[in-house]
């Protein structure tokens, strides 16, 4: 039995469309289940519903043998995870935003954001001292407001933040989804693991080269 | 910060109770029974070292070790392994050049936590050195004697990951060419990305060829063919060496008779710069986290001035405990209950029993209010109570 940890809400309904189509049999009611854990005992999987910045946790402390977690969640964690696969899906990118023309604080600029260490880390890269506000989310506000002028914080479609009158400033990194192993799992269950990337890995190729065409 | 309650902990720090110590004490004595068997002595060093010297030697990540000053101001480490301790101590003291040295130790170790639980701060390691014999018949007696001395504690399903630092590092010089790009490289695996691996490699400006060698790296995993796999790979002399040293490795440890638990892994690399050599990590089911490691570090003794091959395994007893759910019954443990008249005759019998290896309890009967509760606590209650002679039934 593998256990597999998913991210609840956006990422969820694309990484199940992933595996049906790397021809995983899977309930048509997964979805809409409010049920946290799911048996799938056909094909020997349990699934864990997490939220997305938690899946890591999930699966470095060995509860979930494999799951699937964002790129950003991965860079802002840093746990002790194999990251296998770009399963690329749920593609968006972390950026810098705020109010166009605005001025940034002399002495301390303020940044608010949901991922405290990759912006800390961005920012003295960049060479900039700033000081972290670290939000739980509706991050946009924090300029809006005046709580900081600038924000660091996952752009999709950049539909957020054109309706609150921010720009983006900056693009730090592109994120997708990834396919993480615990390292004890990796070792263990590997026969059930190889094959579930091998699978996972044949419908991204397709995809990749559908989406070319 | 608020007061503390008097109950408090610092992060990381466990106790350890009475059923926990014992089965902790079985774990510990069966593992150093099996390595004195094997001929290797147990030795103590001090739970403080200079940071300059152990704490800087050591593989422990710097943000991980506690640290003090000492009245004179210099900084002090809770050692954070037992590896650094001991090659300091073979280094300066025990041992002579050419005759192969074996120690073994089984210590708590310290390292600083900041995240979250899960993750004890102190924890207790068993584990070896073979130091100054650098054929590959020490790395497969310190895997088999690890293997061994696992089985022995009842651990039935665990695997051992075995890779080679030096022909990671032959592949990479071979194709890259310089420290630094190997290093960028090297940091991927070592960081378990893959995914950043792939994306790094396929952004090098290099043949098609030498692309796909590196990205074969990754699938090195499996039995003894993973070893054939890699020998195709390699084109350097450094490369066939660490290729001829893995083939000598497993022809000894199939005469070990061990092999069933290895996997072959040339991906894995479980420290930047520590290991020279074989190295190899143990996994048991159950447990999330590693269980133990270890490997061949040849350059660690020179940090103290003697150079030296060696090699050594440590297994964590805390997550040992973890993978071994299933407990001994515990002993027998008997009360004796007597009243002040009776005390020579309670004590005699007690004698008696604690000479047959019977865990015995004398408790004078004025000494416990709650005799229902207390009497609970115990597997066989015998009352001495009244004038002599006058014996109560014993249930």
């Amino acid at each position: 039995m593998l256990t597999v940890a998913m991210p609840k809400g956006r990422i969820f309904s694309e990484a199940i469309a992933l595996l049906k189509k790397a021809g995983y049999d899977l309930p048509a009611d997964l979805e809409d289940s409010r049920k946290l854990m799911i048996d799938v005992p056909d094909e020997q999987l349990r699934f864990i519903l997490a939220k997305p910045m938690d899946v890591a946790t999930y699966v470095e402390h060995g509860v979930a043998d494999v799951g699937i977690a964002g790129k950003d969640v991965m860079l802002e964690e840093e746990r002790d995870v194999y990251e296998i696969l770009d399963l690329n899906i749920s593609k968006c990118y972390l950026a810098v935003a705020g109010l166009p023309n605005s001025q940034v604080h002399d002495v301390a600029p303020r940044v608010a954001t949901k991922y405290p260490n990759i912006a800390s880390t961005y920012f003295r890269e960049q060479g900039e001292q700033v000081e972290i506000i670290k939000l739980n989310g509706s991050v946009e506000l924090a300029p809006l407001i005046g709580l900081a002028e600038r924000i660091v914080d996952i752009v999709s479609t950049g539909r957020t933040l054109k309706e609150n009158g921010l720009v983006e400033l900056e693009r730090i990194v592109e994120v997708t989804s990834r396919f993480i192993v615990n390292p004890v799992s990796y070792r263990l269950k590997n026969k059930a693991i190889d094959e579930m990337v091998e699978r996972l890995s044949h419908v991204i190729e397709r995809k990749g080269t559908s989406d070319e065409n | 910060m608020a007061r503390l309650f008097m109950f408090e902990k610092p992060l990381g720090m466990r106790d350890t109770l009475p059923n926990v110590y014992k089965a902790k004490r079985v774990l510990r004595e069966t593992m150093m029974n099996e390595i004195e068997r094997w001929g290797y002595e147990f030795i103590e060093t001090p739970t403080l070292e200079y940071y300059e010297t152990v704490g800087a030697a050591s593989a422990i990540l710097d943000q991980q070790l506690f640290k003090l000053l000492d009245r004179e101001g210099h900084t002090l480490v809770l050692r954070p392994d037992m590896t650094a301790p001991i090659a300091r101590l073979a280094a300066s003291k025990l041992y002579t050049e050419g005759c192969p040295l074996r120690l073994a130790y089984a210590a708590n170790v310290f390292r600083a936590q900041q995240r979250e639980g899960g993750r004890p701060a102190e924890f207790e390691q068993v584990g070896v050195e073979c130091i100054g014999d650098g054929t590959m018949n020490a790395d497969a007696e310190v895997i088999s004697l690890m293997i061994s001395a696992l089985k022995k504690v009842g651990l039935c399903q665990f695997t051992v990951a075995i890779g080679h630092i030096g022909y990671v590092n032959a592949l990479f010089f071979d194709i890259l060419g310089n420290e630094k790009r190997v290093q960028t490289l090297r940091r991927f695996l070592y960081e378990k990305n893959y995914v950043g691996y792939r994306e790094h490699v396929k952004s090098l400006s290099l043949s098609s060829i030498d692309q796909d060698r590196l990205l074969q790296l990754l699938t090195l995993r499996g039995g003894e063919e993973a070893i054939d796999r890699a020998e195709e790979l390699t084109q350097t002399e450094a490369g066939f060496k660490a290729v001829s040293e893995l083939k000598q490795l497993w022809a000894n440890l199939q005469k070990y008779g061990v092999t069933e638990e290895i996997k072959i892994d040339l991906s894995l690399i479980s420290h930047m710069s520590y290991y020279t050599g074989v190295l190899f990590e143990v996994y048991a089911e159950k447990v999330g986290f590693l269980l133990g490691n270890g490997g061949r570090y040849d350059e660690l003794l020179e940090k103290f001035q003697r150079s030296s091959p060696a090699t050594g395994f440590s297994v964590r007893l805390d997550r040992l405990m973890e993978a071994i759910a299933e407990r001994k019954r515990e002993e027998k443990r008997t009360c004796i209950i007597f009243s002040q008249e009776r005390f020579s005759e309670a004590f005699t019998l007690a004698k008696e029993k604690r000479e047959q290896g019977e865990h015995v309890v004398l408790q004078h009967i004025a000494g416990v209010r709650d005799m229902d509760r207390y009497t609970a606590m115990f597997d066989e209650v015998n009352y001495l109570l009244g004038k002599a002679g006058k014996d109560e039934p014993s249930c």
